[in-house]
């Protein structure tokens, strides 16, 4: 693959990956991967089954240092800060770099609680201003008309689609940065997703939004740049209006056209 | 259909074979039925028995007597279960505050923080035998370990036996409904920069948080009914004592003295205690279930 990935001049970088390997014990799961993803822009990760785009996913926020044998080498930078330094609190790192996972996982307390759990772990809000914020994050994940008058419900007690948007709600809460979402329509059915879908596009306005996905339509739809995942490499990455009209590798082709995959 | 069907004739056979193989398996599955139905009705059937039984000797014994009056001496014409009832509660209610937290501890290391190391599998290979040790040895060992130092039957070592059997119980429970939560619930907590101290208190503790509590509440349910450990520790006695030291009476070591008398008034009370039991733990049981319906 290409040394460097680079992006185009119009675009600032707001995390940029350098020479990340990542092992799973001895396995080689990422191998040597160079990728700059742009500020405020939507980018998706897509691939077949097992080509490393979640593990990639999961290395932003180091999500994979719950699980002893598993580590990365490289450098993965956030505005120039490298996220996998040892010296930096791994709490500060996830305040950061939000992520909303494949299932969605309300705790188990009310909807306001959800929202506030995260806000309340990095900040001291008197009451009104924490009801501001909680407000603000459901406006923002667009389950404010939905779930405004059961604030106090258990956030189990919403559908599938509200739960996930409950999820977005309570990563963005914290004002992170970054938004890592993976694979986060999988459990959904297509009205939900589609709202998810809408959310996306509205959220990068203030965020850097990174999506891994199965489904190739969705990655189309709402994202500006994609990059194309195979057995741990990163095959191809550009725009994506250009990855899936005209992509420069054959291997890439092959799977957007279905040929395999 | 007729796409699959190579032709005609063997697609009757097959149809034949297909409607066998469904009867047989309606067969198999009647069977099934029955056997399970049966197994429930044995099990039931012995159930209702001992309810009906103790309802039916139990209810007749109550008085307000029994609430309010001591033990009796044989063949007396008054008497009740007062004291027995007291020591019962003050026994029960010290020893889960004793073991719960020791046990719920114990638990959370196990599950969240010694799932894969050496110390946690030996806690749990010990746990496990301390789970099946008959509550005989248990009373045994604290007669050793503190009536036997201390010279006196004690409400202190009830107590303690009593604990030695509620921790392994909540710790087995704890433990079991904590590595029920799914690692997406941790992992989404983590994800928010959560420290690992609030994940469990906050997220996967109060995730497990019914099972925890059922699990505490059969360990109550257990030892509330333990005659063995407390025959050899608070023993028992006649009279009304708050007094932790001294031996105390309780209502499985009534029962179990005055069911074995010749004596019918013994007899009578010793009904109404194990009613009292009875009630007890059906009543702690509904509770703990209406609490944790439709919560979180």
């Amino acid at each position: 693959m290409d040394a460097k990935t680079l992006l185009p001049e119009t675009e600032k970088a707001k995390l940029t990956v350098r020479d990340l390997n990542f092992y799973y014990g001895n396995f080689l799961a990422l191998k040597k991967i160079n990728l700059d993803i742009p500020e405020r822009k939507v980018t998706a990760f897509i691939g077949p089954s097992g080509c490393g785009k979640s593990t990639l996913l999961r290395t932003f926020n180091r999500m994979f240092e719950l699980y002893p044998d598993q580590r990365a080498e490289g450098q993965i930078l956030l505005d120039g800060e490298d996220m996998l330094s040892r010296k930096l609190d791994v709490s500060l790192v996830r305040a950061k770099i939000g992520m909303v996972f494949q299932k969605p996982t309300p705790f188990p307390m009310s909807i306001y609680d959800n929202i506030a759990f995260g806000v309340r772990l990095f900040e001291d809000l008197p009451r009104a201003e924490m009801d501001e914020r909680v407000e603000w994050a459901l406006k923002k994940a667009a389950l404010w008309n939905e779930a405004k008058d059961k604030l106090g419900q258990s956030g189990s007690g919403l559908s599938g689609g509200q739960q996930q948007r409950l999820c977005i709600a309570r990563g963005i809460a914290i004002k992170p940065e970054v938004l890592l979402l993976d694979e986060p329509c999988s459990a959904l059915d297509p009205i939900s997703t589609g709202k998810i879908e809408e959310l996306i596009h509205e959220l990068k306005s203030d965020y850097t939004v990174v999506i891994v996905t199965h489904n190739m339509q969705q990655a189309a739809r709402c994202s500006d740049y994609t990059a194309y995942m195979y057995l741990g490499d990163l095959v191809e990455f550009g725009p994506t209006g250009e990855l899936f009209m005209k992509p420069k590798k054959k291997d890439t082709e092959d799977y957007i056209t279905g040929r395999f995959g | 259909m007729s796409a699959i069907s190579p032709s005609a004739a063997a697609g009757a056979g097959l149809v034949a074979s297909k409607l066998a193989k469904h009867r047989a398996r309606k067969r198999v599955n009647a069977f099934a039925l029955v056997l399970a139905l049966g197994a429930m009705a044995f099990g039931l059937f012995w159930l209702a028995w001992i309810l009906v039984e103790t309802i039916r000797l139990g209810f007749g014994g109550l008085a307000l007597s029994v609430f309010t009056e001591m033990t009796p001496p044989p063949q007396a014409d008054t008497g009740g279960l007062a004291n027995a009832i007291f020591g019962s509660l003050v026994m029960v209610i010290l020893a889960t505050l004793v073991g719960t937290p020791i046990g719920v501890m114990a638990g959370i290391y196990l599950a969240e923080y010694g799932q894969k190391t050496w110390l946690g599998s030996i806690t749990r290979f010990i746990n496990d035998i301390l789970l099946s040790a008959p509550s005989i040895v248990i009373g045994l060992f604290i007669y050793e370990v503190v009536v036997a130092r201390t010279k006196s039957f004690s409400a202190i070592a009830g107590v303690l036996a009593l604990a030695l059997i509620v921790i392994p119980v909540v710790i087995r429970t704890t433990e079991n409904m904590l590595s029920l939560i799914p690692g997406s619930l941790r992992e989404a907590a983590y994800a928010l920069g959560t420290p690992k101290w609030k994940v469990i208190s906050a997220v996967t503790l109060k995730a497990a948080r019914a099972g925890v509590i059922t699990g505490i509440l059969l360990a109550v349910a257990r030892i509330a009914g333990e005659t063995a450990p407390l025959l050899f520790t608070a023993l028992s006695n006649q009279f009304w004592t708050s007094d932790l030291t001294a031996p105390m009476a309780s209502l499985p070591v009534t029962i179990f003295k005055f069911a074995m008398s010749p004596y019918e008034n013994w007899q009578k009370l010793a009904w109404a205690g194990v009613f009292l039991i009875t009630l007890g733990v059906l009543a702690l049981n509904i509770v703990a279930r209406v609490l944790f319906r439709n919560k979180h």
